[in-house]
């Protein structure tokens, strides 16, 4: 850098000079002879005030176009064309790869798997996260206790939660089976049938991240006015009337992000499933077998990335899908029945707060892959 | 450095008032909440449903010890042991000492990829982030929308090409591979984006400036200290974040030199009648997270509580 050829200048020239003299359009005829005594050191430092914010910003806009764009673009190529894991790439085969996984009865299922674990994890976990937010709220003792205990699961990597859940849900001696069976009730077949072993994988996913889930509807809580709360206590609502009239819906865009990056994450879910049993192919007959794990098995186990690229595809489709559906429904929801006076101010605040919120989670997400 | 005397430039003055003000307006009103809701307290109710929660966190952990400290028939047991047996440093050194899953190494890989990602992603989002909250360019606004953009697109859709490259370069099974992907975070940029819009004042630069420090000075001297809690608070997330990430390094690495989730993931192939060794290999893979956690438990809290709130 110009660390150096700087120094000069800064000798040469009074400290109290006003720095807007570096700004080109400020040239006035002030700045103009001075720029004629130290001529060199100032023209550097001009390029450093002009470009060094260019190379500032482009170690992450080269790495991310070699490991971020291109492989996006490229999956594209790659779907199309025959392409081998050994020999490489292979004919153009147009759209072949995708005509040949829609035609897979092992995709539907696990398309099904996908969105049935989806839905009995994020439902219940937003709800309770509401729940364990809505209490952390109040005025408690220990504040950072109960928020970190809380959190805790989130440092347990999903592969350790799966092994960990997957033990506790054995179809023969796991301990949820033992409790049910002192209960008097038949063991349940968590790894032989479908829908217990998608609510086994559900609860893993609930495990880990509806703490996480709770501290950022929480973050969102402590934003809503307390005036608010304070003008329903002198109409005489208790605690629940105020949640449901007043927590609830000024919550609606950080909830709404938080349903949406759930969604991101949770159809891209492997890990859990992947280490639900020991042979990781998502169950005997599939039965949980998400789209990440056929994809992972069409690349890897059958060595076809033309198919695994065109699933990549599918698989984004459906995600974009399910955002466009998920904002569609969230505007309907915003343009209908809430009186944005009232709200205005609070509701751009939450939506500011909530559009980061989703940005965080969503990279906690994109970082992870496949959380 | 004295207090900045100097009047802010013209042309970022703008900026300066467009970036800082909601923050200013949500700090301001904080303590006041706080007033307001002293005095009346939760009652057992909730304390008692925190407790509920608490212990459903830990119970997974505490059962997978319990089932790593016994031996191979506990699991078969048909009543519940509810205490841990005292077989946990035999099974762990039975995962320590396997010679098809190589734990050790394991440790010593997750430790360096987590490590370096997230320096490197700290270090590189910091320079953009001061560039883009700070610093006045061409294209500024526009490449700042492509970075958040960048952000929605699910990574797993490279996957493939990805791997692909990898194998091109010569990389794979390497831990290059692994490390190379992550080290840069459209998050992590904008996260400091957004943190030193507020946390640096310009009349800091500008005082900077004056006294003649040129732009990598400024940042290094200026920006980088006061982007401290934010850069700890995003190294701590990117560090967690890498230390349990699966899929990636579960498709790119040798079987031979795993990280720890990949070991896990063998350990259970190789053991699947014996629980008590995987579980004990759990637990080892945990325990240097819950040490950190322990150590920085808090700022993981009011980080993901910034996240959400602050801008």
């Amino acid at each position: 850098m110009t660390a150096t050829a700087d120094r000069p200048r800064a000798t040469g020239t009074p400290p109290t000079a006003p720095p807007t003299k570096r700004a080109p359009s400020d040239t006035t005829g002030k700045t103009e002879r001075q720029i004629r005594r130290i001529a060199f050191s100032q023209t550097l430092s001009r390029w450093d005030f002009k470009y060094s914010p260019y190379l500032y910003i482009s170690p992450f806009f080269i790495l991310f176009a070699i490991v971020g764009l291109f492989p996006l673009l490229y999956t594209a190529w790659v779907s199309v064309h025959e392409w081998n894991l050994i020999g490489g790439q292979g004919d153009f085969v147009g759209g072949d790869n995708f005509a040949f996984v829609l035609q897979q009865p092992q995709f539907w299922i696990a398309l099904r798997n996908t969105f049935s674990i989806f839905l009995i994890s994020a439902v219940p976990q937003v709800a309770t996260a509401l729940l364990i937010a809505a209490v952390l709220d109040r005025n408690l003792r220990g504040k950072t206790f109960w928020r970190m205990g809380v959190l805790l699961p989130y440092i347990v990597a999903p592969v350790a939660v799966a092994l960990i859940f997957s033990n506790m849900f054995g179809d023969q001696y796991g301990l949820i089976n033992n409790l049910l069976g002192q209960l008097g009730i038949d063991p349940i077949g968590w790894h032989s049938e479908v829908l217990p072993s998608h609510l086994a994988i559900a609860t893993m996913v609930n495990f880990r991240w509806t703490g996480y889930t709770a501290l950022i509807l929480l973050a969102a809580m402590q934003a809503i006015p307390r005036d608010y709360y304070e003008a329903s206590m002198l109409d005489g609502a208790g605690v629940v009337r105020q949640f449901f009239s007043i927590t609830i819906p000024q919550l609606r865009p950080t909830l709404i992000f938080v349903i949406v990056t759930s969604t991101i994450g949770g159809l891209q879910i492997f890990d859990e499933p992947r280490l639900y049993d020991s042979a990781g192919q998502g169950g005997a007959s599939g039965q949980w077998m998400t789209i990440t794990i056929y994809l992972y098995n069409l690349g890897w186990g059958q060595l076809n990335f033309g198919r695994a690229a065109a699933v990549a595809w599918l698989l984004f489709l459906i995600i974009v899908l399910v955002g466009l559906l998920n904002l569609a429904i969230t505007r309907r929801i915003a343009s209908g029945d809430n009186p944005q006076k009232v709200l205005d101010r609070a509701s751009r605040r939450a939506a500011r707060s909530a559009a980061r919120t989703a940005r965080t989670a969503r990279t906690r997400r994109d970082q992870e892959v496949d959380a | 450095m004295s207090a900045p005397v100097l009047p802010p430039v013209a042309v970022v003055e703008a900026d300066a008032r467009q970036g800082s003000s909601p923050a200013e307006r949500a700090a301001a009103r904080r303590p006041k909440r706080r007033r307001l809701q002293n005095g009346q307290r939760p009652g057992f109710l909730a304390y008692g449903f925190l407790t509920a929660v608490i212990l459903g966190s830990v119970f997974p952990l505490y059962w997978s010890f319990l089932i790593g400290s016994g031996d191979a028939t506990t699991i078969t047991r048909q009543d519940i042991v509810w205490w841990p047996g005292g077989n946990f440093l035999d099974n762990a050194a039975a995962v320590l000492t396997d010679g098809s899953v190589n734990f050790w190494r394991a440790v010593g890989n997750s430790i360096l990829v987590s490590t370096v990602v997230a320096a490197a992603v700290v270090l590189f989002s910091t320079l953009a982030g001061f560039a883009f909250a700070k610093l006045r360019f061409r294209g500024r606004n526009g490449l700042l929308v492509f970075v958040i953009a960048t952000m929605a697109v699910p990574t797993q859709l490279g996957v493939v090409p990805l791997f692909i490259a990898m194998s091109e370069l010569q990389l794979a099974g390497t831990l290059s591979a692994v490390i190379l992907p992550a080290i840069v975070s459209a998050f992590g940029v904008f996260w400091m984006t957004q943190y030193l819009s507020q946390a640096l004042p310009y009349e800091l630069i500008e005082a900077a400036r004056v006294d003649g420090a040129s732009m990598i000075r400024t940042f290094w001297s200026v920006a980088l200290p006061a982007a401290r809690p934010a850069a700890a608070m995003l190294a701590l997330f990117v560090f967690i974040a890498t230390w349990t990430n699966f899929f990636w390094p579960f498709i790119v690495l040798d079987r031979q030199d795993p990280t720890l989730p990949v070991a896990l993931s063998l350990l259970q192939s190789n053991y699947f009648v014996d629980y008590s060794v995987v579980m004990a290999g759990v637990i080892l893979s945990t325990i240097p997270l819950l040490i950190l956690f322990a150590v920085a438990g808090r700022q993981l809290v009011s980080g993901i509580m910034q996240g959400a709130v602050k801008g």
